[in-house]
């Protein structure tokens, strides 16, 4: 579903060079979930945005569901891009429109009737489980809770693929583990394949099937998270691991006391 | 009771003179008003996307406008182009010239700033959606810089409303002049007209500026909510 060959990006600062995709290449089956996991500044962030182009890449080629997007033109890009959803750490919803409008609009935008576009957007409001905040404004939403409009938002463009950039970094425990259900869940029933980068040792744990541990913008280390995780070869696999493991006891003991 | 002389008022037709001068400062407010939101709201949208040469242009614009005191502009304008190029333009051609100037100036730097205040993943999320260039400053930049603009470009108009009065200084019979005018012909029989005049003044520029502002306070409070 989603190939990529060879990328590189580089930021140029006044101060300094900043590689922060060096030479990278991996590919996702359909129907995957794929996560990308690495320390802050890893370069995990651009790696996403150069999924769907946001951030062009210098050098590489990106291949998503047969289509090569870096040779294609702005207008070819903004079809392909329909096919591509994304969901960002901090949401993005339009904030003076309701949460139906918030679905809605890009559906409109893409030709739909009004009519048309508010019923379906409706529908996805009840796979995401908000059916009764239709009428809410963002504002007055819960973090999870907007979060979940932006996945209505996403799965309402019918996308082959979501990317989640760090979607529930900004979460407590408790929403993360409702969001990463949610996230399974629509990959399972509308055989969307997602590529989702975080922090989060819990996230890759929860619902990914392969991963790519990302160090200095090089993957280190990839394959089943099962395997990965059961025989870390890195060393920044490895500390991953043991702070995950730090994780649970700290969440054991929470529970104890 | 204290005499404020305000029954120099009601002598001939000196409240109409007086209604009549305001008249004439709101029209200069009016005009230029309308002038500075146009183009204003034009140059701020070029000067954020604009390129540097652009930038640099709209930066020395602004720094001009802003460093001159709008007196200085007035004169420049009314006098020094008669002077210097033989044009011959009314007072409140001038004045109208002049608070455009400012009000452009000041309008968009108001624009680009809420353009720029938009963070940066609501162009990400648009783009994402596969939203144009076009459609992203349509559907999604602009309707939420407009929202943060309307309070300040408000209290711009009550700023530009209020400096008019600057304009009795190039012979423009606007409020101030005509009250002038009255409170010399009267000086000898009501000696207290000053005091009364311009404390009318000040509630006719209220008058004009006060539902402006509560129209900017309210706009506030909802915003705030939304």
């Amino acid at each position: 579903m989603i190939r990529v060959e060879h990328l590189v990006k580089t930021f140029s600062l006044p101060e300094q060079e900043v590689h922060a995709v060096r030479d990278i290449s991996f590919s996702v089956a359909r129907g995957e979930i794929f996560g990308v996991i690495g320390l802050s500044g890893a370069g995990k962030s651009t790696l996403v945005r150069c999924l769907n182009l946001l951030e062009r890449p210098d050098s590489g080629e990106v291949w998503v569901d047969g289509k090569c997007l870096t040779k294609l033109k702005d207008r070819e890009l903004e079809q392909e891009r329909r096919k591509i959803s994304m969901i960002f750490q901090g949401y993005n919803l339009l904030m003076q429109r309701s949460v139906l409008d918030n679905v809605s609009f890009p559906l409109e935008i893409a030709g739909l009737r009004k009519k048309q576009a508010r019923e379906q957007a409706l529908d996805f409001h009840r796979t995401v489980g908000l059916e009764e905040k239709a009428k809410a404004y963002p504002a007055q939403l819960s973090g999870g809770q907007r979060q979940r409009v932006a996945i209505a938002r996403a799965i309402a463009a019918r996308p082959k693929v979501i990317l989640c950039d760090e979607a529930t970094s900004a979460l407590d425990p408790e929403t993360t583990g409702t969001i990463l259900k949610l996230l399974s869940r629509i990959n399972r029933e509308y055989g969307i394949t997602i590529v989702l980068i975080t922090h989060e040792m819990r996230v890759i744990e929860e619902i990914c099937g392969s991963v790519a541990v990302l160090e200095k913008g090089q993957i280190v280390e990839m394959g089943a998270v099962a395997e990965v995780f059961a025989a870390p070869k890195t060393a920044a696999a490895k500390r991953l691991i043991v702070q995950r493991q730090r994780e649970k006891e700290l969440s054991g003991l929470a529970e104890v006391a | 009771m204290l005499d404020l002389g305000l029954d120099v008022l009601l002598k001939g037709k000196n409240l109409l003179r007086l209604l009549g001068g305001l008249w004439v400062a709101l029209r200069i407010s009016i005009c230029s008003v309308a002038i500075s939101l146009v183009l204003g709201t034009l140059l701020g949208v070029l000067w954020q996307r604009g390129n540097r040469l652009m930038q640099a242009g709209m930066w020395i614009y602004l720094e001009v406008i802003r460093i001159m005191p709008q007196l200085v502009l007035l004169f420049l304008v009314y006098f020094g182009t008669s002077r210097t190029f033989g044009w011959e333009i009314s007072g409140e051609a001038a004045s109208i010239i002049v608070f455009s100037l400012w009000g452009t100036a000041e309008m968009s730097d108001l624009v680009r700033g809420a353009i720029t205040s938009i963070p940066k993943g609501q162009y990400e999320a648009a783009a994402a959606l596969g939203l144009s260039e076009w459609q992203a400053s349509r559907y999604v930049i602009l309707p939420q810089a407009a929202r943060r603009l309307l309070p300040l470009a408000i209290n711009l108009v009550t700023r530009m409303v209020k400096t008019t009065s600057l304009v009795l200084m190039i012979g423009v019979v606007e409020v101030l002049k005509v009250a002038q005018q009255i409170i010399e012909a009267n000086r000898m029989s009501s000696p207290n007209a000053a005091f009364g005049l311009y404390l009318v003044i000040f509630f006719l520029y209220f008058a004009v500026c006060a539902p402006v502002s509560r129209l900017a306070k309210r706009m506030e409070a909802k915003q705030a909510v939304g």
